[in-house]
């Protein structure tokens, strides 16, 4: 499968990512190498064998339906370019 | 074992310009979970809380925090599948859904597309006594929520609050099986009386805890039978979907518009195209929200940060061991038990403490006259007053206590409608009263007599007219009754005057 550069800018757009316009060849080649790779992983024969999602043996860590975080407002909104009345401020958003 | 059989309602028809057309409706219903803390942070989910105060470093995403699940929210939506007569999946997986908006920090909201947790189910939604559709549930899937944004604080900018980012939400995904804007309220009203019954959303529609997408599109006659038989979508029509409806009364105004939307536009050769819609409540119409069609491509992965969620048959079998009477068997046990009308009996299972209400009044009674008591003066009452059963200043038991003195003749219905008053203006035992208050009827046939007796002898002309015509009887009833302060047994007098006058 080969990325064109049309699909490359669009991807970039996606993932809010700027890219020149004279580094999109280059990124849709790098994006097309990727998923060549992909294809020739594809060709193994993996049926019946389960996908792996760890390296080793855990289960999905829990927690109890406890409030234990929180009443941190100053903290959350201390990196924020603008902040107003315990709000994020941002540019205005028209739907 | 239940009764639950039923007839489908007719689809709903609209007569376009040149032919006729049907509905056909699907559901995406966004229950907010009832939980202390949100799905993946411990961070409170209460409501009204100061803005961006109800956020973890989790919600805010900032760098190198890690979701944890609420093993809670897993619960709730276990309980929810059962409560939907649904599969429930052992094994179900957390996928990213990507899009950037500002009040979704993460850029991406974690949901669960390709393993979601509860599969397919049921609602029965009844329309009519005996008249009900089922709708197949398809998924119900656990989900992160969004913050809110506030956009009329400032010209120029956007306010953005956190708090509900992350709160744990279930979506719940309906097959295209409603026919029409009543059904698809109806649908919303079952789904949500089943999710307070069993606990797991609170079902506050105006704080927006349970909202709709509602996927509207128009078929000829016919065609959606087809479907049916076949299951293949190619013989219904393209659809559009309304976002976000938090209102019974929208939900039902935004179908109705975009069905004549979509009938115009197909009848005048054109074509319809999928899109997402708004529903704007104050012009009546629905709107494309094109801003969005871009960012529809969500490019969706399985999240990395979460294991998949695997969970035991025996923790399963032990929620559902711990189910409440749902609203379908309590509605049933309570025409069975106590011989109420379908109509009574809806009324009073309609939400769990009023029927919890009812059995309390009813328990050991006539089930008849608690149901006529509570649902024709307590909730008469209250709903004059703008009040909830839970505000109601009569309790079950003094309640049950005014149907107890009616039942053994204490006092007439009449009485007992006075003493209600009392009761519930100025509380009190109300045995206690009818005797301090002297409201006890008179059985005591002996001093019914005598009232019978002084009427009659009162007035010899009515009874020259009562004897010419019998039915003049009911006037001696009357004045005997009011003489009495209408604490005579209506019963005796009537056979008394009866007698007396020799009828």
């Amino acid at each position: 499968m080969s990325i064109d550069i049309e699909t490359a800018r669009r991807v970039a757009h996606l993932a809010r990512i700027r890219v020149e316009e004279e580094e999109l060849p280059a990124l849709a080649g790098e994006l097309s190498g990727i998923l060549t790779f992909m294809e020739e992983l594809n060709e193994v024969d993996v049926e019946g064998v389960e996908p792996m999602v760890s390296v080793t043996p855990m289960r999905l860590k829990r927690r109890a339906d406890v409030v234990t975080d929180g009443d941190i407002q100053a903290e959350v909104l201390k990196n924020a370019p603008d902040a107003r009345e315990g709000f994020f401020a941002v540019p205005k958003v028209v739907e | 074992m239940l009764d639950l059989t039923f007839e489908a309602p007719k689809p709903k028809v609209i007569q376009g310009a040149k032919s006729e057309w049907e509905l056909v409706i699907g559901m995406e219903v966004h229950a907010q979970v009832s939980s202390n803390a949100k799905l993946f942070s411990g961070a409170s989910t209460r409501f009204g809380a100061e803005p961006n105060s109800n956020v973890s470093f989790v919600d805010a995403a900032m760098p190198g925090m890690l979701p944890v699940i609420n093993e809670f929210c897993v619960e709730q939506a276990v309980r929810t599948g059962l409560g939907l007569k649904a599969a429930i999946n052992l094994r179900s997986a957390f996928d990213r859904k990507n899009y950037f908006y500002p009040d979704l920090p993460q850029g991406y909201q974690i949901s669960q597309l390709y393993h979601p947790i509860v599969g397919e189910g049921e609602v029965i939604v009844e329309m009519a006594p005996g008249v009900a559709r089922r709708v197949r549930i398809e998924r119900i899937h656990l989900e992160q929520d969004a913050g809110k944004s506030i956009h009329d604080m400032d010209p120029a900018m956007s306010f953005v609050d956190l708090n509900r980012t992350g709160v744990a939400l279930m979506e719940i995904v309906s097959r295209p099986d409603i026919r029409g804007p009543e059904e698809a309220a109806a649908y919303v009203g079952k789904l949500r009386q089943i999710l307070r019954y069993l606990g797991t959303c609170d079902g506050n529609m105006q704080n927006g805890n349970l909202r709709a997408d509602v996927n509207v599109s128009v078929c000829r006659p016919g065609a959606y039978e087809r479907y049916q038989e076949t299951q293949d979508f190619s013989h219904l029509g393209t659809r559009c979907e309304i976002k976000n409806m938090n209102s019974m009364r929208f939900i039902q105004a935004a179908i109705e518009y975009e069905a004549r939307r979509q009938i115009a536009i197909l009848e005048d050769g054109g074509k319809i195209d999928q899109e997402t819609r708004l529903y704007d409540p104050d012009k009546g119409e629905t709107r494309s929200m094109r801003s969005k069609e871009e960012a529809h491509d969500y490019r969706y992965f399985p999240c990395p940060d979460l294991l998949p969620l695997e969970i035991e048959q025996a923790w399963v079998d032990d929620i559902a061991d711990r189910m409440p009477e749902l609203p379908d068997a309590k509605k049933a046990r309570f025409m069975a038990d106590f011989g109420l009308t379908d109509y009574d009996a809806s009324v009073l299972t309609a939400e769990l403490d009023a029927a919890r209400f009812f059995e309390e009044v009813a328990k050991g009674r006539d089930g008849k006259m608690a149901a006529n008591w509570v649902i024709n003066e307590l909730f008469g009452r209250l709903k004059k007053e703008g009040h909830e059963i839970g505000e109601s200043p009569v309790s079950a038991a003094q309640l049950g206590a005014i149907v107890d003195l009616i039942g053994k003749g204490d006092i007439s219905g009449k009485i007992a409608k006075d003493l209600f008053e009392i009761v519930y203006t100025e509380g009190g035992d109300p045995a206690e009263i009818v005797e301090a208050r002297g409201m006890k009827q008179v059985t005591d046939t002996g001093a019914i007599e005598k009232a019978v007796d002084e009427v009659i002898a009162a007035n010899p002309a009515q009874v020259e007219k009562a004897k010419a015509n019998p039915k003049l009887a009911g006037w001696f009833v009357g004045q005997v009754l009011k003489a009495t302060g209408g604490k005579a047994n209506p019963a005796a007098v009537n056979e008394l005057v009866a007698r007396k006058l020799g009828l």
